[in-house]
């Protein structure tokens, strides 16, 4: 009878720990996959900025150093971990900016309906950038609550899972970014 | 303080709870007929019936909605600040891209319907791109992106289908109980519970449908500021299309719950008594406002 007893809260302990298991994984998919859905924004935005140096060039020839540096900075958004390739990408928000105040004084370049699509193309990638660091911050949100909570705090390191980081916004970027021509 | 999260879920309970209110009040009031009537068909007959009419509506409701408000579908190119605020909102929620419509009419406005998210539709008026910012226009299509990510078209289609059994039943109790020529069968107890229900339930039906309706209206605001983390955006927005006077031409009675705030604008400028606020299909402006001014995130 003891037996039976043992064994039925074994079996009812071992239902219980695999349901938060499988639980956990379905939740750190969706952290990981929201983690790929911000490189995909970044990747876009890495393919425009080459387009705008070219358009911007035909005009622009003096402003070498702009084009250096937002060069530069172009690399970092394939590099390292999601949270430094999105504070990279606010970073080159700053130098786009200054490249949009330069066409100011090229009136043919402000004219240009290339360099307006891209313009409006690159605003939106970083919007979009924002749109899904909110996504992959509401499910880690929903995978550390899960990890968090009485019993599963109790095991849910032994099955090998940790807390996920937030991806914070830098202050610059919690501002209102909006450039008015 | 009570936080978005708070609020989402706290609404979400009453929800719940009237759902659950609104069930057992169509079984018991059911279950009452066909005590008096001697009729235990009653019940299932008009379930089947009920089911049958909104299962109709619900799959091409968006259709009709839609065509009766003479909306046009748009694309990424004809309107493209639009569409990109609608496409951020769907990566920020990680809903599925929803048709976008326009209704050619200067009253600022919006609605979402489709019976799950991967049929969803969100519909704005001309007047609101106009009158509104950007910032304002990403709260009110906020609202809609979590109308449709918490079901709400279908828990609407439930809650006409309740709504339809209690004026189906209470029609036929009425009809059967004097018409029906055999004024033998029931205990009389039961007659007299059941007439009074005939008369008053489809009545109580509408006010807790209304209740629903307001309640899901709380938690769009709440989850829609959740999405932007700007429940200032949405706040400014209702206050705007709140002091527009224009009446939306294309709504009527019965598509004037979808919209985010009353189309038909016939509140009038007095403070209305609790009872007539019963009859409201959404909460009114200020106290919306107050309860996004009031979130911290």
């Amino acid at each position: 009878m003891v037996l039976w007893i043992i064994l039925g809260v074994v079996v009812i302990l071992a239902v219980f720990v695999i349901a938060t298991y499988n639980g956990l994984i379905k939740l750190k998919n969706r952290v990981q996959e929201a983690d790929s859905d911000i490189d995909v924004q970044l990747k876009r935005r890495y393919e425009l900025i080459p387009n705008l140096i070219e358009t911007v060039k035909g005009y622009a020839k003096h402003e070498k150093e702009l084009f250096e540096k937002v060069t530069k900075e172009r690399s970092s958004l394939v590099t390292g971990s999601t949270a430094e390739k999105v504070e990279a990408s606010n970073a080159i928000t700053d130098t786009l900016k200054s490249i949009f105040a330069v066409a100011e004084n090229y009136p043919e370049l402000k004219a240009n309906q290339n360099f307006l699509q891209l313009q409006t193309d690159l605003t939106d990638t970083q919007d979009k950038i924002m749109a899904a660091q909110r996504f992959y911050n509401s499910n880690v949100r929903d995978f550390n609550t899960k990890l968090q909570v009485f019993p599963t705090n109790l095991y849910g390191k032994m099955l090998g899972f940790t807390d996920f980081g937030f991806i914070e916004a830098s202050n610059e970027e919690t501002k209102n970014v909006e450039v008015k021509f | 303080m009570a936080t978005a999260y708070t609020h989402a879920s706290s609404n979400k309970r009453k929800a719940w709870f009237w759902l659950v209110v609104f069930v057992l009040f169509v079984v018991g009031v059911g279950y009452i007929f066909s005590l008096a009537l001697d009729m235990p068909w009653i019940l299932p007959v008009a379930i089947a019936i009920a089911i049958f009419q909104s299962g109709i509506s619900y799959w091409s409701s968006d259709k009709i909605v839609l065509s009766i408000s003479r909306a046009k579908e748009i694309d990424k190119k004809t309107n493209q600040e639009l569409y990109r605020l609608v496409e951020n909102l769907s990566i920020a929620s990680g809903l599925p891209m929803p048709k976008i419509y326009i209704i050619a009419d200067s009253a600022p406005n919006a609605f979402a319907t489709g019976r799950d998210p991967k049929h969803a539709v969100v519909c704005v008026t001309t007047g609101l791109i106009e009158k509104l910012d950007k910032q304002e226009l990403e709260g009110v299509l906020a609202h809609e992106f979590s109308h449709i990510g918490n079901y709400d078209i279908r828990l609407q289609t439930i809650i006409v289908i309740l709504v339809g059994l209690i004026a189906l039943m209470a029609d036929w109790f009425i009809y059967l109980r004097f018409f029906g020529g055999d004024d033998d069968n029931g205990n009389w107890v039961f007659v007299l519970i059941g007439l009074v229900l005939a008369l008053l339930s489809p009545l109580a039906a509408s006010l807790i449908q209304l209740a629903i309706s307001r309640k899901r209206e709380y938690l769009a605001d709440a989850d829609g500021a959740l999405l932007t983390r700007n429940p200032d955006g949405l706040a400014r927005a209702l206050e705007a299309i709140s002091k527009d006077t224009e009446p939306l031409e294309v709504a009527n009675k019965a598509t004037a719950h979808l919209y985010i705030t009353n189309p038909l604008k016939d509140q009038k400028d007095s403070k209305k008594s609790h009872f007539a606020s019963l009859f409201d299909t959404h909460p009114p402006i200020e106290e919306r406002v107050k309860a996004l001014r009031d979130m911290s995130m």
